[in-house]
């Protein structure tokens, strides 16, 4: 076992967690406080949207068919900006290129499923959702409905991001400027109350650094790909220091 | 009423972001992947959620910004060290929300 395994979200308990039911609600559970971070994220890009000029059922169909939160941010900052269709989906791409490494990190789990399985979970999958499930699958227990807790812990966020788009965007044809806000910072704090209580070996903590230190200095490159880059920095940097300590 | 061009816009933003989620998803289920892919991945989780927090934290605004005035950066570190010690997801983002509304409101 390595010494980087940790469970950095307390609720999941594995040894109550045999039925379909249970794994459901274990993912609804476990990503409940996600989706509190995410309640501001998503009334903002409601709000943010109309603002930039989408009509409001543009909006609402972004956030149905695409549920990618930061790509819909950038779209709509582009959309403001007045860029064509085609930049916007270029950049889309790059923005969610982190998802096809969550897939890798899951897909070795869910070798087992048939396609409509596969294919909603898929459209479903977003950090949230990436960082609980991927902590479920971690864990020991050989609970044959894995899939059940992601189907929980999907759908919650979906349906929470659906409404959030909604509330932003009745609030942001009431309330202009929504960009300052400041409920942006609520995303960030998640993040970092998903990460900082992992940051107790040597390898993650060589992972964060390395991370840490490339996206500043990639900070310039167009359309977060310095985002990949960091990432792939970070992982490097964490199997460098995990062989170093492996072989001394 | 939606025009013509965001409908072309959502669906293309839809159909790349299904692509980048799905297709690793099906195809790896048929290979097995090498031993050092195995053994990098728990480094993803840890990896992208810095490059999203660092940048954010240090340069709100687009511009290196240390400074205490910076409230993303205060509410930051202090919600870094109350995860820390807590454990507590929910804990950590409702205090770190209200340090980082009370700073800014402050300063």
């Amino acid at each position: 076992m390595p010494a980087t395994e940790q469970s950095m979200v307390s609720t999941i308990d594995s040894t109550r967690t045999q039925t379909r039911g249970a794994e459901f609600w274990q993912g609804v559970k476990a990503t409940f406080p996600l989706v509190v971070g995410a309640i501001p994220f998503g009334i903002i890009f409601g709000a943010l949207a109309v603002n930039s000029g989408l009509s409001v059922a543009a909006t609402a169909a972004m956030s149905a068919f695409v549920f990618a939160g930061s790509s819909q941010f950038v779209a709509a900052g582009l959309v403001a900006g007045g860029a064509g269709a085609f930049i916007i989906i270029l950049t889309t791409f790059v923005v969610n290129l982190r998802h096809s490494l969550y897939s890798v990190t899951l897909a070795p789990h869910m070798k087992h499923l048939p396609q409509r399985w596969l294919v909603p979970l898929a459209f479903w999958l977003t950090d949230e959702s990436f960082l609980v499930v991927e902590q479920r699958y971690r864990q020991p227990d050989d609970s044959p409905y894995k899939h059940w807790f992601f189907l929980g812990s999907a759908i919650f966020m979906y349906t929470n991001w659906q409404l959030c788009t909604w509330i932003g965007i009745f609030a942001g044809q009431a309330l202009p400027d929504p960009a300052s806000w400041g409920l942006d910072f609520a995303l960030v704090v998640t993040f970092i109350g998903m990460l900082a209580p992992g940051l107790r070996s040597r390898p993650v903590i060589a992972c964060v650094l390395a991370a840490g230190a490339a996206a500043l200095l990639l900070a310039g490159l167009p359309n977060k790909l310095g985002l990949i880059v960091a990432t792939l920095a970070g992982v490097a940097a964490g199997m460098l220091a995990e062989r170093g300590r492996a072989t001394p | 009423m939606m025009t013509a061009q965001e409908a072309l816009l959502v669906a293309g933003m839809a159909a790349v972001t299904f692509l980048v989620r799905w297709p690793v998803l099906a195809l790896v289920s048929r290979v097995s992947l090498p031993r050092p892919v195995l053994d990098g991945m728990k480094f993803i989780p840890p990896a992208v959620l810095t490059a999203i927090i660092v940048p954010a934290m240090l340069m709100p605004a687009g511009s290196l910004e240390v400074s205490i005035t910076n409230a993303y950066l205060v509410a930051g570190v202090a919600s870094g060290v109350i995860a820390f010690r807590t454990r507590n997801l929910l804990l950590t983002i409702v205090l770190g929300m209200a340090l980082f509304l009370l700073w800014r409101w402050f300063w």
